[in-house]
């Protein structure tokens, strides 16, 4: 039987605030224990929860972003359950009304095997605002366990996806386009190291074919996308093994073991999802205005799909060129900066995402921080438009940036990487190389095509590298023809 | 809606209250008339009238996102429950609160 996997996703995105949601403790990361955990953090007696304003603004320009319905009026809820790490016996959540209803994301599935890449849009269900629990620490005393509750309190909107993906290519496709997207609006730092940005991945099977959605295991608190990418993978053949040797699946909460690429079931917990949800009478209904809506709208950038519009229209740039400089606003703005100061639009895509990227990656660095800023990357580009270098040279003098050795016309002149393009100079040299290789110059005239391109060579060896290759070439032909 | 005694201990658990089974007859004839009350407002016709989920008609005041408090962890943990054993100190360490152990 053929089976089609069907995936889900729950995204917990930290918000960028300074403080917490209802309270105005920091929620700085790396703090020492407790030292971050008010009143309110800790749930002490008489306490009550105040709501932050830029929180709420988070969650409006994320709403805004997927083109999303933003309630008027949504409604904070209590879910109960019992834990260490959640002093109060519940987490203040949104259940019943949540800020963000019905959006959608376009993601970019890229080519997998003989499968090509192709565009899907994923709906997006809902997005709530919430708080996050604290941190058990295990072993530090012997037998305890220690409670930090630093974290307890800090913003978190958590972002349902409909069950809309098909493969894990698609749910990683979703959760990196999420990550740009949060990262891009400002409203996540994306520090998936930190838990600033995690996922719950819902997966369940079913024949081919048939639309009853089958019974869902949900993988928690995956970090990475090369672990989630793991997960499912070995989550659906799980599945579907366990289907076809007649067994059934038991819907369960499962945590994924990066170290034996496995996925496990947590102890069970019975009626672990009997929250009882209700509205928490210590604060009242979040109203959100027109008025509030467009007061956030006038500070959102533009947005990556717009710019990747614009991008092909204004610069005749590739679908693909112009996709691959908007996964970041970094990186967009640093390529807007490079044309804006002079350079060749596609010429200039070619070099940040080609040599600068790689030279970034390989010194772990971010665009942000680049060595090299837009307008010395334009300024490079500009002495290859007008002939000054050779694309050759022009990565020696890149280097050279790099290294902060000057400016791109002083690196040019202290290396004496000008190119020689006085066609008389360049007609005497080639003149020199004809005279010397007289056995080359028989042997393309007796038909060896092969024979031209060692002339070539001969001359650009006697210009010492500097003469126009292009130049070089017609000069030659002229001369041999 | 009938209440069975096991309701009762199943909503006993979730909240983590001890009810003894003496304790649970009474607790289930209270709940039911409870249930009972509530049965008689699900009878009044409410067609029209938007639900409430606050009783006051105020919308959520919004505070700045501005950090205003400060470490007070040394005066919390001074309250920090007992481990029991006999010891009356705080059970914390090293800036956390101790708990028994959590075995996920």
């Amino acid at each position: 039987m053929e089976w089609e996997v069907v995936i889900g996703l729950e995204t917990h995105t930290q918000l960028r605030t300074n403080t917490k949601i209802f309270s105005g403790a920091s929620i700085k990361y790396g703090a020492e224990p407790n030292t971050q955990a008010c009143e309110v953090s800790i749930a002490l007696p008489g306490v009550l929860p105040v709501l932050n304003k830029e929180a709420v603004q988070c969650a409006i320009k994320f709403g805004l972003a997927i083109n999303a319905h933003i309630a008027p009026r949504s409604v904070f809820a209590r879910k109960n359950y019992f834990y260490p790490d959640l002093p109060k016996g519940y987490q203040i959540s949104q259940f019943e009304l949540p800020v963000v209803g019905k959006g959608a994301v376009t993601i970019q599935v890229p080519a997998v095997g003989k499968n090509s890449a192709y565009e899907k849009v994923v709906n997006i269900t809902r997005a709530h605002l919430e708080e996050d629990a604290g941190k058990s620490v295990h072993g530090a005393v012997e037998g305890m366990s220690g409670i930090d509750l630093n974290r307890a309190g800090t913003p978190l909107l958590e972002i349902v996806t409909e069950p809309d993906m098909r493969s894990a290519a698609e749910a990683v496709a979703y959760a990196k386009k999420l990550h740009e997207l949060v990262q891009w609006i400002g409203i996540c730092d994306g520090n998936m190291q930190e838990g600033s940005f995690r996922c719950d991945v819902n997966v369940s099977v079913r024949p081919k074919g048939t639309e009853k959605l089958g019974t869902r295991r949900e993988i928690k608190n995956l970090n990475s996308f090369k672990f989630m990418t793991q997960a499912i993978e070995y989550e659906t053949r799980w599945q579907i093994e366990t289907l076809e040797d007649g067994g059934t699946i038991q819907q369960a909460t499962v945590l994924f073991n990066p170290d034996t690429g496995e996925t496990r079931s947590m102890r069970s917990k019975e009626e672990a999802n009997d929250y009882r949800y209700f509205p928490d009478p210590d604060l009242l209904p979040l109203v959100i205005s027109e008025a509030d809506k467009d007061a956030v709208r006038a500070t959102m950038p533009e947005l990556p799909e717009a710019m990747k519009a614009r991008f092909e229209a204004e610069y005749a740039l590739s679908s693909y060129d112009s996709n691959a400089l908007t996964t970041s606003r970094d990186l967009a703005n640093y390529f807007v900066a490079t044309v804006d100061a002079g350079a060749d639009a596609k010429q200039s895509a070619n070099w940040v995402m080609g040599i600068l990227a790689a030279k970034l990656n390989a010194a772990d660095t971010s665009i942000i921080d680049s060595p090299i800023n837009a307008q010395q990357l334009a300024q490079l580009l500009r002495r290859i438009g007008d002939n000054t270098i050779s694309n050759n040279a022009a990565k020696q003098v890149f280097e050279a940036l790099w290294n902060a050795e000057g400016s791109v016309d002083d690196i040019i002149a202290a290396k004496g990487l000008k190119q020689e393009s006085d066609s008389g100079a360049i007609e005497a040299i080639i003149d020199e190389v004809l005279a010397a290789n007289a056995a080359m110059v028989d042997e393309f005239k007796a038909g060896k095509e092969k024979a031209f391109n060692a002339l070539v060579g001969q001359a650009m060896k006697a210009s010492k590298g500097k003469a126009n290759p292009a130049q070089v070439n017609d000069i030659l032909k002229k001369k041999l023809s | 809606m009938a209440l069975s005694i096991e309701d009762i201990k199943k909503v006993a658990h979730l909240a983590r209250i001890e009810v003894s089974e003496s304790d649970a007859a009474a607790t289930l004839t209270k709940l039911t008339g409870i249930l009972g009350l509530i049965e008689q407002m699900q009878a009044v016709d409410t067609t029209g009238i938007e639900p409430m989920s606050h009783s006051q008609d105020l919308s959520q005041r919004l505070r700045d996102d501005i950090v205003t408090k400060t470490n007070l962890r040394d005066e919390f943990q001074k309250n920090a429950p007992a481990l029991g054993n006999g010891s009356t100190e705080p059970a914390v360490a090293g800036g956390l609160y101790l708990v028994p152990k959590v075995i996920e």
